[in-house]
């Protein structure tokens, strides 16, 4: 045999030996860059609340499991194209994405907020607690109008395609300045250099970053839920495919019932924010 | 998805409004660069030298990175009046893309500046012209004309590296694109129609410099 012969043999046989060794792993794709949710550590590892939480889940379906690295803006086409077969990225189930792609049960609930640098005058803004905005009542859009004025010529930062977006563009708050990045990582740097005014995310993804850089940031104005926040976050899956939906809904009974959830939210969020 | 259309239209304006203010910007630059390049005093050539070998040496996003996310981090430029335009993600992928493309510029002017055969200079000195004018009038528009090939490349690479100023939130055309993919999860068909508008201008850009080519050749 010629040496390109048995070169060309072996690469196929490697090729088919990976082939086989992927096809009953169950692949889950996350971002890596939204701490405490998801991110990585110094050496690279994937780490966090989602990635521990994808393990317990892949041992009570009963299957190997490989985390996948996606960017953020393209973790539905992804999965679509098969890249991989479940999303777990603290991606919240709205009306929107259900066009898409299916949702599990919610796991976890994650509740947005504004966040501001020590003395913006931002920070006096007085509101309610927390809005929820699938019943908009008199208090919630008394806030709304709040909000509104508020924001007024202010630059708002957020990440792209996120329902902290959506409810951005939504009119709810008024016409604003959004600018959108990339990554949480770029919102929370460019909220510190102060090329944004203020910025929107989930509230643990300010406090943890305030925590860990130890930059003044602050929590300003309501805790959103609801409406275009959508309702919790859940696996992503495939429309077509209903097997490793009913998969991952069972495991995330058998989670919940024994406590996992909750004992792993505990350990990255600091309270305990399953669903 | 054809409602997608305008929005991919509107937004090929501020490509092209990025591209041609750099390319102005760094056109002048690399004038500048090339002449004090083929300058015999050694501090001024190993200058306009170190200039030319960083912002090639180095990939165009991580210059954007350092002068958008890099110097923002900085509190003494914070607090000075370049803040006025670091503040501002167009006027820093304007510098970026300006420096970048400069440096790329001085290098092919320098490299035909350098192919002008001697016995052009000498005849003029021959004739007892002055070396200013022989400088503007001979070596100048051949070096011009020598460069124009290699410079419509430059040029057809500056637009396609236009399109990392969606990196820095700037909604030009790449990311317009991304944005209209993140609502409607269709990247093929929207990635086809962007694609298809790069091919397009560049396409316009070749036969402007094949023009060009043709008037001044000799």
């Amino acid at each position: 045999m010629s040496i390109i012969k048995k070169f060309s043999l072996g690469l196929l046989i490697s090729l088919f030996l990976t082939i086989s060794a992927n096809a009953d792993k169950i692949r889950i794709g996350t971002e890596g860059a939204y701490p405490p949710w998801n991110s990585k550590d110094a050496s690279g590892k994937l780490i966090g609340f989602e990635v521990e939480l994808a393990w317990t889940l892949c041992r009570y379906i009963g299957q190997q499991c490989e985390i996948v690295e996606q960017d953020w803006d393209g973790m539905i086409p992804a999965l679509i194209m098969r890249k991989f077969d479940a999303i777990m990225a603290g991606m919240s189930i709205t009306a929107e994405r259900q066009k898409a792609i299916s949702f599990s049960q919610g796991y976890a609930d994650e509740v947005a907020s504004l966040a501001v640098m020590k003395g913006s005058d931002l920070e006096g803004i007085s509101t309610s607690e927390g809005i929820n905005l699938t019943k908009k009542t008199g208090a919630v859009k008394k806030d709304l109008k709040t909000l509104t004025s508020a924001l007024a010529g202010k630059t708002v930062c957020t990440q792209t395609a996120t329902i902290h977006q959506n409810f951005l563009e939504s009119g709810d708050v008024g016409k604003i300045n959004v600018r959108t990045y990339k990554t949480q990582d770029e919102v929370n740097l460019d909220l510190t250099s102060g090329r944004c005014d203020v910025a929107l995310a989930a509230a643990v993804a300010f406090t943890d970053y305030a925590e860990k850089s130890g930059k003044p940031v602050v929590l300003v104005g309501p805790t959103f839920s609801g409406g275009a926040f959508g309702n919790g976050v859940g696996v992503g899956i495939r429309k077509d495919d209903t097997e490793l939906l009913k998969a991952f809904n069972k495991a995330i009974d058998k989670a919940r019932k024994n406590g996992d959830i909750s004992r792993i939210a505990t350990k990255w969020f600091g309270f305990d924010a399953s669903m | 998805m054809i409602s997608s259309f305008p929005k991919l239209l509107n937004a090929t304006l501020i490509t092209l409004k990025l591209l041609s203010v750099s390319l102005v910007v760094g056109l002048i630059l690399g004038i500048l660069f090339s002449i004090m390049r083929i300058n015999k005093n050694p501090i001024i050539n190993k200058f306009a030298y170190g200039y030319s070998y960083f912002f090639r040496g180095t990939p165009l996003l991580v210059q954007i990175f350092i002068i958008y996310f890099g110097l923002g981090q900085l509190e003494f430029i914070r607090s000075s009046f370049l803040w006025i335009f670091l503040k501002e993600p167009y006027w820093c992928a304007i510098i970026a893309f300006s420096l970048n493309t400069g440096a790329y510029t001085s290098e092919i002017l320098r490299s035909a500046f350098e192919t002008i055969k001697p016995g052009l200079i000498e005849a003029g000195k021959s004739l007892g012209i002055q070396s200013k004018i022989i400088f503007f009038k001979i070596q100048i528009p051949i070096a011009i004309r020598q460069s124009l090939p290699a410079y419509g490349n430059e040029i057809i690479l500056m637009l396609k590296g236009t399109s990392l100023a969606s990196t820095v939130t700037l909604m030009d055309l790449t990311g317009v694109a991304k944005y209209i993919i993140s609502t409607t999860f269709k990247p093929i068909e929207v990635f086809i129609v962007a694609g298809g508008i790069y091919l397009f201008l560049t396409f316009l850009i070749h036969n402007l410099i094949k023009f060009l080519e043709k008037k001044y050749s000799f």
